[in-house]
């Protein structure tokens, strides 16, 4: 196991750690979709997790906020372990925000009303309140003049801005990200990712599921490699690219930088 | 302008006007009327058709109908063609069926209480909409008083002792306390339970008798003997005609929506039991035939309840419409809830929602926009079936027009009575499909670039 790893596997305990996920199983009926995850995320780390397509990698993260059940071992997010418990769950995805690979904006409401509406529902913020709240966010984004149009209106790349901005309102404490610029056009993927590298730098816990490599090579403390459920490698963004240990890893970043 | 002449460096070309002949009406005629040599002679012939039937129509039901007289003969002498006297002197039936004549203000008053109640709900730029729609909401229990007139409920009256009266005033103190210890300690099953008999006897002190009668008469209001209620009780026999159509068909309309709302997330829902309640109720009400409903609402239900309780034919009536249409109603809905991509029901979890708040600002506004036009579909649907209840003896608008053909003075005017009748049903039907163009346009929010 690499230093990165064993340095976050001393931190367990502390106030320090933001998820914490021991020997977690998963299946999808009979298939065995996730093998005995492992893994500690320690406060303000950004973490990429690359992997071929049916790895695991996307339903390990959504495992994070139970849009997925485990069914096996423990995820502690935040301090609150994940359980059938409905107020954890609660709990757990008030402070965990998710932005995901088809940006799910809710169509029928404008970008202004799909970042206030979890504020003033969930965390019960004064509407005007929230409003200011979104306004500074979708300012953070770039995009404050799109506010009164509806999503239908806005490009791939600047509804995933809005995604983003939407997450942000409930200030989050950590970020999912869902393979974001999969679904945009090449010319939108690099607005996308500068919010995000903008996102990092404000310390920001960040678990992103992505191929993009640039991106992980500049903001990533850790990248993780997944393959057939099971994390096969960790390393530093620097070290796992130029030294990738494993067979598997070595194969998959052959295909991807080569292309 | 020559096309050889224009030329821009690349990036630099202007968006030019369409040319003329893409544009405009003789395009849309070259395209539509006279495309290919087929469709110039299908044209011809079609305005030929025209030519002999539209006036021929016309002619009959307006230019050589009469609009006087007092039995068929004496229509004959005065046109050939239809006769509208006929409706014109039926025309009180035709709206109020046997509605007592002195009475009658108050359906009227009802109808047009009915604009004022519906106008915010249907559109969203009514001034002063928030106040009318608490308006919306009370109007029903309005409606039923205005129409149908004080119920008598024997057991609220002092005068047959006060036991009666003191056990409603007990249920409804302990049933709103419970409400407001539930609302403090925020326990939504406390709050239910309290709310819903606590509203039952509100709803039943309002439209009873001793309200409006024993209550008045006693402090000297009105006076028995001379017999003036401001709220003469009108037995629902009497009902008919347009009335009793418009009475089945809103009552079936404003109820089946929400109840196939309920119905349509029951079937939706991860919880077994109800889900599997909700199916059978949907499946058993598809599977038999609105008559069958109605035969049962109008002959069986009276072997199944005890002996002598005797409940309004037309109150059975409208709760199997009611519940004949909720059960199409949620399919359609059920329709809409499964074309949102799940990603919609992801996002809402992922920023904590709860269920209800899912619901009701990201799912049921999407579902019910796609379903509109099968909502609308299934209210006029509904609307016209309502003329099955003349099988069990109430005279729609319909029935009424039946029992008219069979008078001698007017021996032979179906064709009028029935395109009276078609007539009415398409205003009411066409007028509701145009709606749901309205709301479909306004509630579009995607593309508009």
């Amino acid at each position: 196991m690499s230093d990165v790893a064993e340095k976050a596997k001393s931190m367990v305990n502390t106030d320090e750690v933001a998820i914490q996920i021991n020997q977690m199983h998963k299946w999808y009926g009979e298939f065995h979709v996730l093998k005995n995850i492992n893994l500690t995320v320690p406060r303000g780390e950004r973490i990429v997790i690359c992997g071929p397509s049916g790895s695991g990698k996307s339903t390990m993260i959504r495992c994070i906020n139970r849009l997925e059940e485990h069914q096996q071992g423990e995820i502690i997010v935040d301090g609150i372990e994940l359980t059938n418990d409905l107020k954890n769950i609660d709990a757990i995805r008030r402070e965990v925000g998710m932005v995901f690979q088809h940006f799910n904006l809710f169509p029928h409401l404008t970008v202004l009303e799909n970042c206030t509406l979890a504020p003033i529902w969930v965390r019960k913020t004064p509407k005007q309140e929230a409003e200011e709240t979104a306004m500074h966010f979708l300012n953070k984004v770039k995009i404050p003049e799109q506010a009164h149009k509806y999503p239908g209106q806005l490009s791939g790349g600047q509804q995933q801005r809005v995604a983003i901005a939407r997450s942000l309102c409930m200030n989050p404490r950590i970020m999912l990200f869902d393979e974001p610029t999969s679904a945009l056009d090449p010319e939108m993927i690099s607005e996308v990712l500068e919010t995000m590298i903008d996102l990092a730098k404000t310390g920001m816990t960040m678990l992103c599921v992505t191929h993009e490599m640039g991106f992980a090579r500049k903001v990533a403390d850790r990248v993780i490699f997944m393959d057939g459920g099971e994390i096969i490698e960790e390393n530093e963004p620097e070290e796992f690219f130029t030294n990738p240990q494993n067979d598997r890893t070595k194969l998959f970043l052959s295909q991807i930088l080569n292309h | 302008m020559n096309i050889t002449t224009q030329s821009y460096k690349p990036g630099e070309h202007p968006s030019l006007p369409p040319p003329r002949n893409l544009v405009g009406p003789v395009k849309w005629a070259k395209d539509n009327l006279f495309g290919s040599i087929t469709n110039t002679i299908l044209t011809i012939v079609a305005v030929y058709l025209l030519y002999l039937i539209v006036p021929a129509i016309l002619d009959y039901f307006f230019f050589n109908a009469a609009f006087e007289g007092s039995s068929r003969a004496e229509c004959r002498e005065i046109a050939k063609g239809a006769c509208w006297a006929f409706i014109d002197e039926r025309i009180s039936v035709f709206t109020y069926g046997f509605y007592p004549v002195e009475e009658r203000w108050r359906p009227n008053l009802a109808f047009v209480l009915l604009f004022v109640a519906l106008a915010p709900v249907l559109f969203d730029k009514v001034p002063y909409r928030g106040k009318l729609l608490v308006f919306s909401l009370l109007y029903p229990l309005l409606a039923v008083l205005l129409i149908v007139g004080p119920v008598s409920v024997e057991s609220m009256h002092f005068s047959q002792g006060v036991s009666g009266p003191l056990t409603w005033l007990v249920i409804f103190a302990f049933a709103s306390a419970l409400f407001v210890y539930g609302s403090k300690t925020h326990n939504a099953l406390a709050m239910v339970v309290g709310i819903v008999p606590a509203g039952f006897v509100l709803v039943a002190f309002f439209l009873s008798d001793a309200l409006w009668i024993s209550i008045p008469d006693s402090i000297g209001l009105t006076n028995a003997a001379d017999d003036i209620y401001i709220f003469e009780p009108v037995d629902t026999h009497l009902f008919g005609g347009v009335l009793l159509t418009i009475i089945i068909g809103v009552t079936g309309i404003t109820l089946s929506l929400p109840i196939g709302i309920v119905l349509a997330l029951g079937r939706y829902s991860n919880l077994p039991a109800i889900r599997t309640l909700c199916i059978m109720f949907i499946e058993f009400i598809r599977g038999v035939p609105l008559i069958t409903l109605l035969f049962v609402a109008s002959t069986m239900l009276s072997y199944f309840l005890p002996p002598g309780t005797d409940f309004d034919l037309l109150l059975r009536v409208l709760i199997m419409v009611t519940l004949f249409a909720s059960a199409y109603m949620a399919e359609v809905i059920r329709g809409g809830l499964q074309s949102l991509p799940k990603g919609q029901f992801e996002a809402a979890d992922a920023m904590g929602l709860k269920y209800w708040q899912t619901m009701r600002h990201i799912i049921l506004p999407q579902a019910l926009k796609v379903s509109i036009p099968g909502i609308v579909n299934t209210f006029i649907g509904l609307y016209k079936d309502t003329t099955l209840v003349l099988i069990i003896g109430l005279l729609d608008i319909l029935g009424v027009g039946k029992t008219a053909i069979s008078d001698p003075a007017w021996n032979g005017l179906s064709t009028e009575v029935y395109v009276f009748v078609a007539v009415f049903f398409f205003v009411s039907c066409f007028g509701m499909s145009r709606y749901s163009l309205y709301l479909e346009r306004k509630l579009h929010t995607g593309h508009k670039r």
